[in-house]
Protein backbone atom coordinates (compact mmCIF):
# COMPACT_ATOMS: atom_id res chain seq x y z
CA UNK A 1 0.00 0.00 0.00
CA UNK A 2 1.18 3.41 -0.76
CA UNK A 3 0.19 6.57 0.73
CA UNK A 4 1.38 10.48 -0.18
CA UNK A 5 0.62 13.56 1.53
CA UNK A 6 2.04 16.87 1.48
CA UNK A 7 3.98 19.35 3.49
CA UNK A 8 3.31 22.88 3.75
CA UNK A 9 6.18 25.39 4.97
CA UNK A 10 5.09 26.91 8.30
CA UNK A 11 1.81 25.22 8.46
CA UNK A 12 1.81 23.88 12.17
CA UNK A 13 -2.32 23.85 11.88
CA UNK A 14 -2.61 20.79 9.82
CA UNK A 15 0.54 18.56 11.32
CA UNK A 16 -0.29 15.37 12.38
CA UNK A 17 -2.64 14.54 9.71
CA UNK A 18 -0.63 12.07 8.00
CA UNK A 19 0.48 10.55 11.15
CA UNK A 20 -3.20 9.94 11.88
CA UNK A 21 -3.92 8.40 8.50
CA UNK A 22 -1.08 6.01 8.76
CA UNK A 23 -2.11 4.78 12.20
CA UNK A 24 -5.93 4.59 11.23
CA UNK A 25 -4.68 2.43 8.29
CA UNK A 26 -2.35 -0.06 10.56
CA UNK A 27 -4.78 -0.07 13.40
CA UNK A 28 -7.66 -1.51 10.62
CA UNK A 29 -4.60 -3.76 9.26
CA UNK A 30 -4.77 -5.22 12.24
CA UNK A 31 -0.92 -4.18 13.17
CA UNK A 32 0.40 -4.55 16.72
CA UNK A 33 -0.15 -1.54 18.98
CA UNK A 34 3.65 -1.13 19.99
CA UNK A 35 4.78 -0.67 16.42
CA UNK A 36 1.49 1.94 15.33
CA UNK A 37 3.04 4.75 18.17
CA UNK A 38 6.43 3.66 17.11
CA UNK A 39 5.62 5.03 13.44
CA UNK A 40 3.55 7.39 14.18
CA UNK A 41 5.86 9.27 17.00
CA UNK A 42 8.52 9.12 14.16
CA UNK A 43 6.59 10.46 11.90
CA UNK A 44 5.24 13.19 13.51
CA UNK A 45 8.33 14.21 14.35
CA UNK A 46 9.83 14.13 10.73
CA UNK A 47 6.96 15.79 9.20
CA UNK A 48 7.37 18.36 12.21
CA UNK A 49 10.82 19.16 11.34
CA UNK A 50 10.14 19.70 7.62
CA UNK A 51 7.54 22.08 8.75
CA UNK A 52 9.68 23.97 10.51
CA UNK A 53 12.57 24.05 8.99
CA UNK A 54 11.91 23.10 5.35
CA UNK A 55 10.05 25.23 2.37
CA UNK A 56 7.69 22.57 1.63
CA UNK A 57 7.81 18.73 0.71
CA UNK A 58 6.40 15.43 0.06
CA UNK A 59 5.73 12.38 3.24
CA UNK A 60 5.75 9.18 0.95
CA UNK A 61 4.60 5.55 2.96
CA UNK A 62 4.56 2.77 1.85
CA UNK A 63 3.48 -0.83 3.53
CA UNK A 64 3.68 -4.47 3.45
CA UNK A 65 3.62 -7.56 5.69
CA UNK A 66 6.73 -6.78 6.92
CA UNK A 67 8.00 -3.22 7.24
CA UNK A 68 6.53 0.06 6.87
CA UNK A 69 8.93 2.82 4.96
CA UNK A 70 8.45 6.27 5.54
CA UNK A 71 10.19 8.72 3.29
CA UNK A 72 10.04 12.32 4.17
CA UNK A 73 11.46 14.59 1.86
CA UNK A 74 12.11 18.65 1.86
CA UNK A 75 12.90 21.26 -0.07
CA UNK A 76 15.15 23.48 2.15
CA UNK A 77 18.24 24.70 4.10
CA UNK A 78 19.65 20.88 4.83
CA UNK A 79 21.25 20.30 7.99
CA UNK A 80 24.85 21.71 8.11
CA UNK A 81 26.26 19.48 10.66
CA UNK A 82 24.47 16.17 10.77
CA UNK A 83 26.12 15.01 13.84
CA UNK A 84 25.30 17.95 15.97
CA UNK A 85 21.54 17.69 14.89
CA UNK A 86 21.60 13.74 16.00
CA UNK A 87 22.46 15.45 19.53
CA UNK A 88 19.73 15.60 21.95
CA UNK A 89 19.22 19.15 23.02
CA UNK A 90 20.58 20.67 19.91
CA UNK A 91 18.19 22.92 18.10
CA UNK A 92 17.91 26.02 15.64
CA UNK A 93 14.44 25.85 15.64
CA UNK A 94 13.09 29.74 15.67
CA UNK A 95 11.64 31.48 18.74
CA UNK A 96 7.94 31.00 17.24
CA UNK A 97 7.95 27.29 17.36
CA UNK A 98 9.95 27.63 20.63
CA UNK A 99 6.98 28.96 21.73
CA UNK A 100 4.52 26.15 20.19
CA UNK A 101 6.45 23.61 22.42
CA UNK A 102 8.62 22.25 19.83
CA UNK A 103 12.59 23.10 19.19
CA UNK A 104 13.36 21.26 22.43
CA UNK A 105 16.06 19.06 20.03
CA UNK A 106 14.63 16.27 20.52
CA UNK A 107 12.57 15.34 17.27
CA UNK A 108 15.49 13.33 15.73
CA UNK A 109 16.35 11.81 18.70
CA UNK A 110 12.73 10.11 18.98
CA UNK A 111 12.81 9.46 15.28
CA UNK A 112 15.98 7.30 15.83
CA UNK A 113 14.59 5.56 18.94
CA UNK A 114 11.32 4.90 17.48
CA UNK A 115 12.40 2.96 14.25
CA UNK A 116 14.42 0.33 12.48
CA UNK A 117 16.24 1.93 10.43
CA UNK A 118 16.99 5.88 10.06
CA UNK A 119 18.74 7.37 6.46
CA UNK A 120 19.06 10.67 6.19
CA UNK A 121 20.19 12.48 2.96
CA UNK A 122 20.41 16.16 3.30
CA UNK A 123 22.41 19.10 0.68
CA UNK A 124 22.79 22.26 2.46
CA UNK A 125 20.35 25.00 0.15
CA UNK A 126 18.56 21.91 -1.58
CA UNK A 127 16.50 20.17 1.13
CA UNK A 128 16.88 16.86 3.25
CA UNK A 129 15.50 13.11 2.62
CA UNK A 130 14.52 11.07 5.86
CA UNK A 131 13.85 7.74 5.35
CA UNK A 132 12.67 5.90 7.87
CA UNK A 133 11.71 1.81 8.44
CA UNK A 134 9.88 -0.09 11.14
CA UNK A 135 9.83 -4.10 10.91
CA UNK A 136 6.77 -5.40 11.84
CA UNK A 137 8.56 -8.76 13.24
CA UNK B 1 -10.14 6.47 38.63
CA UNK B 2 -11.56 7.63 35.62
CA UNK B 3 -11.51 10.35 33.99
CA UNK B 4 -15.11 11.69 35.21
CA UNK B 5 -13.42 11.31 39.20
CA UNK B 6 -10.50 13.18 38.58
CA UNK B 7 -12.68 16.34 36.98
CA UNK B 8 -14.92 15.50 39.91
CA UNK B 9 -11.61 15.39 42.48
CA UNK B 10 -9.77 18.11 41.16
CA UNK B 11 -12.41 20.54 40.46
CA UNK B 12 -12.02 20.51 36.85
CA UNK B 13 -13.59 22.84 34.00
CA UNK B 14 -14.45 20.18 31.15
CA UNK B 15 -14.94 22.19 28.06
CA UNK B 16 -15.25 18.40 25.85
CA UNK B 17 -16.75 15.44 27.47
CA UNK B 18 -15.31 12.63 26.53
CA UNK B 19 -13.76 9.42 27.97
CA UNK B 20 -15.34 9.77 30.94
CA UNK B 21 -15.48 6.87 32.36
CA UNK B 22 -11.49 5.53 30.88
CA UNK B 23 -9.58 4.75 33.50
CA UNK B 24 -6.40 7.12 33.64
CA UNK B 25 -3.32 4.86 34.36
CA UNK B 26 -0.72 8.26 35.40
CA UNK B 27 -0.17 11.42 34.36
CA UNK B 28 2.54 13.16 32.01
CA UNK B 29 3.38 17.20 32.74
CA UNK B 30 5.26 18.73 29.67
CA UNK B 31 4.64 21.94 27.59
CA UNK B 32 7.56 20.44 25.47
CA UNK B 33 5.91 18.26 22.63
CA UNK B 34 8.68 16.37 21.47
CA UNK B 35 9.03 15.52 25.29
CA UNK B 36 5.08 14.05 25.55
CA UNK B 37 5.55 12.44 22.07
CA UNK B 38 8.69 9.92 23.22
CA UNK B 39 7.49 9.29 26.47
CA UNK B 40 4.13 9.98 27.45
CA UNK B 41 2.51 6.54 27.52
CA UNK B 42 -1.02 5.82 26.54
CA UNK B 43 -4.01 5.85 29.16
CA UNK B 44 -2.11 8.56 30.62
CA UNK B 45 -3.12 12.62 30.75
CA UNK B 46 -1.59 15.47 30.07
CA UNK B 47 -0.81 18.51 31.52
CA UNK B 48 0.62 20.95 29.90
CA UNK B 49 0.28 25.17 29.64
CA UNK B 50 -0.23 24.73 25.84
CA UNK B 51 -3.44 25.88 23.44
CA UNK B 52 -3.29 24.64 20.05
CA UNK B 53 -4.52 22.52 17.58
CA UNK B 54 -0.97 20.01 17.79
CA UNK B 55 -2.12 19.32 21.36
CA UNK B 56 -5.12 17.35 19.97
CA UNK B 57 -3.15 15.91 17.71
CA UNK B 58 -0.52 14.41 19.99
CA UNK B 59 -3.18 13.08 22.19
CA UNK B 60 -5.16 11.38 19.62
CA UNK B 61 -1.76 10.09 18.25
CA UNK B 62 -0.90 9.01 22.07
CA UNK B 63 -4.18 7.61 22.59
CA UNK B 64 -4.02 10.56 25.65
CA UNK B 65 -7.70 10.50 26.61
CA UNK B 66 -7.59 13.75 28.63
CA UNK B 67 -5.59 16.87 28.92
CA UNK B 68 -5.79 18.86 31.70
CA UNK B 69 -4.85 22.84 31.00
CA UNK B 70 -3.19 24.42 33.56
CA UNK B 71 -3.62 28.04 34.93
CA UNK B 72 -6.58 28.64 32.96
CA UNK B 73 -5.73 28.48 30.17
CA UNK B 74 -7.81 28.90 26.86
CA UNK B 75 -7.45 26.40 24.26
CA UNK B 76 -7.39 28.05 20.66
CA UNK B 77 -10.89 26.99 18.37
CA UNK B 78 -9.17 24.56 16.23
CA UNK B 79 -7.55 22.69 19.24
CA UNK B 80 -11.12 21.96 20.80
CA UNK B 81 -12.73 21.59 17.27
CA UNK B 82 -9.62 18.39 17.02
CA UNK B 83 -10.46 17.51 20.27
CA UNK B 84 -13.91 16.61 19.14
CA UNK B 85 -13.34 14.83 16.27
CA UNK B 86 -10.34 12.82 18.18
CA UNK B 87 -12.49 12.09 21.47
CA UNK B 88 -10.08 13.89 23.97
CA UNK B 89 -11.09 15.11 26.78
CA UNK B 90 -10.27 18.50 27.36
CA UNK B 91 -9.96 19.97 30.96
CA UNK B 92 -9.15 23.21 32.91
CA UNK B 93 -7.80 23.95 36.26
CA UNK B 94 -7.37 27.59 37.68
CA UNK B 95 -4.14 25.88 39.59
CA UNK B 96 -0.46 26.29 38.05
CA UNK B 97 1.23 22.84 36.89
CA UNK B 98 3.08 21.79 40.66
CA UNK B 99 -0.50 22.25 42.20
CA UNK B 100 -2.19 20.17 39.65
CA UNK B 101 1.09 17.70 39.43
CA UNK B 102 0.65 17.41 43.22
CA UNK B 103 -2.90 16.70 43.66
CA UNK B 104 -2.95 14.22 40.72
CA UNK B 105 0.32 12.51 42.48
CA UNK B 106 -2.25 11.95 45.94
CA UNK B 107 -5.02 10.85 43.54
CA UNK B 108 -2.99 8.17 41.49
CA UNK B 109 0.15 6.88 43.00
Amino acid sequence: MHYTFEIERGNFTDAGQASSSVKRTLKQLGVDPANIKRTVVALFEAEINAIAHAYGGTIDVDIDDSKIVMVVADKGPGIPNLDLAMQEGWSTASAKVREMGYGAGMGLPNIKKNTDELQIDTEVGVGTTVTMTVYLA
Amino acid sequence: MTVKEIIAQLGLQCLNEANLDTEVSGAYASDLLSDVMGNARSGQVWITMQTHKNVSAIAALKDIPAVIIVRGGVPDDDMLEHAKEEDICILVSQDATFQVCGKLYQLLA
